[in-house]
């Protein structure tokens, strides 16, 4: 019960002592190391941690949706509105699903139902749980679909999930949990998935709701940006032990934890460093690259897709051109043009003076050598049957170089990764996420290309290993010259590495410039847009404090 | 290490077990058939003609007096050439043309729609039609029985290749400059081998069984030749008279298939990633 006048503000959600710990009858492993905390009406907390940290357990733990059997709660209890959890039977959990607690999830691809219409799923929400008639709950379903902001709620509630966005999903998703007015509101991750100017729109429409309803929000995220966009009080996670519970303010501002100083720090900064490079000899050059794809129905006119319209870009030595934009921008696309992964390309890719083939088949080895790439997921990149050793002198040994030699020249580059060279030993999966790219790296540079293709390459890696990866390219660029196209959903990674920046957008090139240039003083309205998009874009991580003036973008939501 | 837990996981039931000693004693049948079976299974002796089981007949004779033990015994060797032939072929053809289907844009439709084409044939007729032609032997069935199952092999082949060319391992190696061929072998039939182990079993199963039902139609192995199929085909006139005739066979034959299914489905549990994470 809320009693007006009291200055302390409600205790919502109480978690003492919560452990968990692997279902395992001979050796089960703790996951969940006493975590403790509270939740308080109408707050935003958010729970930051790197992958493996405890932080998405600690969230299943509350709503009772721990798989029975990989996990089990072994101590503590959680008190939701003073009702212990901990002791309550599986059927009174379920009628507070929704009701006073609920979940919004990571993938909005894969939270709905893709065979039932949007409506009939909204719908059933409020059927399990109240007896309403239903031109009643038509007009619960209407009243939701038009808070979260969808344009033409009848359309929507008759439309089924593949015929909306993503954004619009994670809408839909948002508007399921918050429908019976819930108390606690726990979001796993919900921007993740989402492209960072449809993420600013959903947080900005959580912080909205939020206020509206009075709920109160855990937060689960790994990206301190969106903490500083949202959080009221911060909550760090590692190796499933809280490390540091406070205000947001206390968080970025002071963090008293080294791994939260840490954690803090590796956090991107809109902020370029200052540095001009030097202009070297030009090494690849495009002149108006397009690719379109296209279906050629048997009746009917054909469906084309311009991925590249009329790219141009010129790339030098020892230059970092960090290529910019959200999915579907072709970015990935100008990638695998170049590399040859993608062919029925038109325009010219020139290698130096060389005039590139279309496809990678019809290239000579010696253009594939000159040319290397690294992709986005480290755990697919590497073939799990091969010993590391056999992956990384593949490239040597196709073009004749003998084993012995490569196997030197391997291990020398391992070295500049940081890896010992014992590694070539062993199997793709003995490491780590951050390893695995490390290895990937090697492989690419241990060709001497000249130009080196990272597709997102620092996307799935937690954040201080991000850095470790990018000081790491950063390292290698001064050592060999090598050019580096530096792909990436993230403006905030693309603004601290890169020499030139380039903003794409449905397939072109809207913007190109130095770092300075693009993020200081932006020509177009879309890069603007998603400057001012990148979460926590106000706040200066690397010193932890608030950017006093902010040229070029306006404060983000508060 | 991996391959390790798998084989312990594999061998981890009961009912497995169990099937691995079937198959071990029906492989040894075959082998040893010389020294475990009483008497030449083609003998003919007139004077002993649908004996009842006795000391001299283990499980009796048939209506040409042969010895019906001595007969199941060598009827295990024809049964095993068939499954192994049956799988060689099919698994051989299946994967050249899966691989080639898979990896090559070009050729896919063409092998694929012939591949449609060999489906529609069912092996009964095809076997008839081909022993009239080229008469009965053991090399037609083996033939007519494997010809049908080319297809299937070559879908599943195909479907892994098709998932696994869009692997960034393999796109890694197309841009180090490796050899279509080399990314064949290398880094996408291996991903194979485990879905073929399953899919073999399977294949072995139904050839074993297939030439038992066309053994029993006569449009399979000649008839003097001791095949379980042809032995319950000589028995069921006298099935009333001599039941054992058509038991002792068909039981043998039932649990060599059950308890290769067995291990198909124990090896699928095993190797599949998803199940053996659960554990």
């Amino acid at each position: 019960m809320t009693h007006p006048g009291n200055e302390r503000p409600e205790t919502v959600l109480s978690v003492r002592d919560l452990c968990v710990e692997t279902v395992s009858r001979s050796d089960p492993r703790p996951i969940l190391k006493s975590v403790s905390f509270d939740v308080y009406a109408a707050e935003t907390l958010c729970i930051v941690g790197e992958s493996g940290s405890g932080k998405s357990v600690t969230a299943f733990s509350v709503m009772g949706l721990l798989p029975p059997d990989a996990l089990r709660r072994s101590g503590g209890r959680i008190l939701l509105n003073g009702r212990d959890l901990s002791t309550a039977r599986p059927g009174e959990i379920l009628a507070l699903r929704a009701t006073t607690m609920s979940m919004v999830f990571q993938e909005p691809m894969t939270a709905l139902n893709p065979v039932r219409r949007i409506g009939e799923q909204l719908d059933e929400v409020i059927r399990i749980h109240r007896s309403l008639p239903a031109a009643q709950r038509r007009e619960m379903v209407m009243k939701m679909l038009t808070e979260v902001d969808l344009p033409d709620p009848p359309r929507i509630y008759r439309s089924y999930p593949h015929e909306l966005s993503g954004g619009q999903r994670q809408r839909i998703v948002i508007a399921m949990a918050l429908i019976l007015e819930p108390k606690l509101l726990i979001a796993d991750e919900p921007t993740t998935a989402l492209d960072v100017t449809t993420q600013k729109q959903i947080l900005h429409l959580m912080k909205e709701l939020q206020r509206v309803h009075g709920t109160s929000v855990i937060f689960i995220t790994h990206d301190f940006g969106v903490v500083a966009e949202i959080a009221d009080r911060i909550l760090v996670m590692r190796h499933g032990v809280t490390i540091e519970n406070g205000t947001r303010d206390q968080i970025l501002a002071a963090p008293a934890d080294p791994y939260t100083r840490e954690l803090v720090a590796s956090v991107p900064g809109i902020h370029p460093p200052a540095p001009l490079p030097p202009k070297h000899d030009r090494v690849l050059s495009l002149r108006n690259v397009s690719k379109t794809y296209g279906t050629r129905p048997l009746f009917g006119r054909p469906r084309l897709v311009h991925a590249l319209s009329d790219v141009n870009l010129d790339v030098h030595r020892d230059e970092i051109v960090g290529i910019v934009g959200e999915s579907g921008s072709g970015k990935s696309t100008l990638a695998r043009c170049v590399i040859g992964l993608v062919e029925g390309w038109t325009g010219e890719i020139r290698l130096g003076d060389h005039l590139l083939e279309d496809a990678s088949r019809n290239r000579s080895y010696d253009i594939k050598q000159r040319l290397q790439i690294v992709f986005q997921d480290p755990y697919r990149s590497l073939n799990p049957r091969r010993r590391i050793g056999a992956s990384l002198m593949e490239g040597l040994t196709n073009f004749g170089m003998a084993e012995s030699q490569a196997r030197r020249k391997v291990a020398e580059v391992l070295e500049i990764v940081g890896l010992d060279s014992s590694v070539m030993q062993r199997y793709p999966h003995q490491f780590s996420g951050g390893q695995r790219q490390r290895l990937c790296l090697a492989r690419a540079i241990v060709m001497e290309p000249e130009i080196l293709i990272a597709d997102e390459a620092v996307s799935a890696l937690d954040v201080t290993v991000q850095g470790q990866v990018l000081d790491l390219l950063a390292d290698i660029k001064r050592r060999t010259g090598v050019a580096i196209l530096f792909i990436t959903h993230d403006l905030r990674v693309a603004a601290q590495i890169s020499d030139t920046i380039i903003v794409m957008q449905h397939g072109r090139i809207v913007e190109k410039g130095t770092p300075q240039q693009v993020i200081r003083s932006p020509r177009e309205d879309y890069t603007r847009e998603l400057i001012q998009s990148a979460p926590g874009a106000h706040w200066d991580f690397r010193n932890f404090r608030p950017f006093v003036a902010e040229p070029g973008a306006e404060p983000a939501v508060s | 290490m991996a391959s390790q837990s798998k084989l312990h996981l594999f061998l981890s039931s009961w009912s497995t077990r169990l099937a691995l000693a079937m198959i071990v004693i029906v492989v040894l049948m075959a082998f040893l058939a010389p020294w475990l079976a009483s008497q030449d299974p083609m003998f003919l002796d007139p004077s002993v003609r649908l004996k009842k089981p006795s000391a001299a007949h283990i499980l009796g004779t048939d209506a040409y007096g042969r010895d019906l033990y001595s007969r199941i015994i060598y009827g295990s060797r024809v049964s095993l050439m068939v499954g192994t032939g049956v799988l060689a072929i099919s698994v051989f053809f299946g994967v050249i043309l899966g691989a080639l289907a898979g990896y090559f844009r070009a050729l896919d439709s063409v092998i694929m729609r012939i591949m449609d084409g060999i489906m529609a044939i069912p092996a009964v007729l095809l076997a008839i039609a081909l022993v009239s032609v080229s008469g009965a032997s053991l090399t037609t069935v083996i033939v007519a029985i494997a010809v049908p199952e080319i297809p299937r092999v070559t879908r599943l082949v195909r479907s892994i290749m098709l998932s696994v060319r869009s692997e960034p391992y393999v796109e890694a190696a197309v841009t180090l400059g490796t050899s279509p061929l080399k990314i064949l072998l290398r880094h996408m039939l291996p991903n194979t081998v485990a879905p073929l182990i399953v899919q073999g079993t399977y294949i072995f199963a139904a050839a074993v069984l297939i030439e038992a039902i066309l053994s029993f139609l006569g449009a399979g192995i000649p008839p003097e030749v001791p095949s379980w199929g042809n032995i319950i085909a000589d028995g069921r006139s006298y099935f009333q008279l001599l039941p054992g005739l058509v038991l002792y066979p068909g039981i043998v034959l039932s649990l060599t298939i059950l308890t290769i299914n067995m291990l198909g489905d124990a090896a699928r549990d095993a190797l599949d990633p998803k199940l053996a994470a659960r554990n």
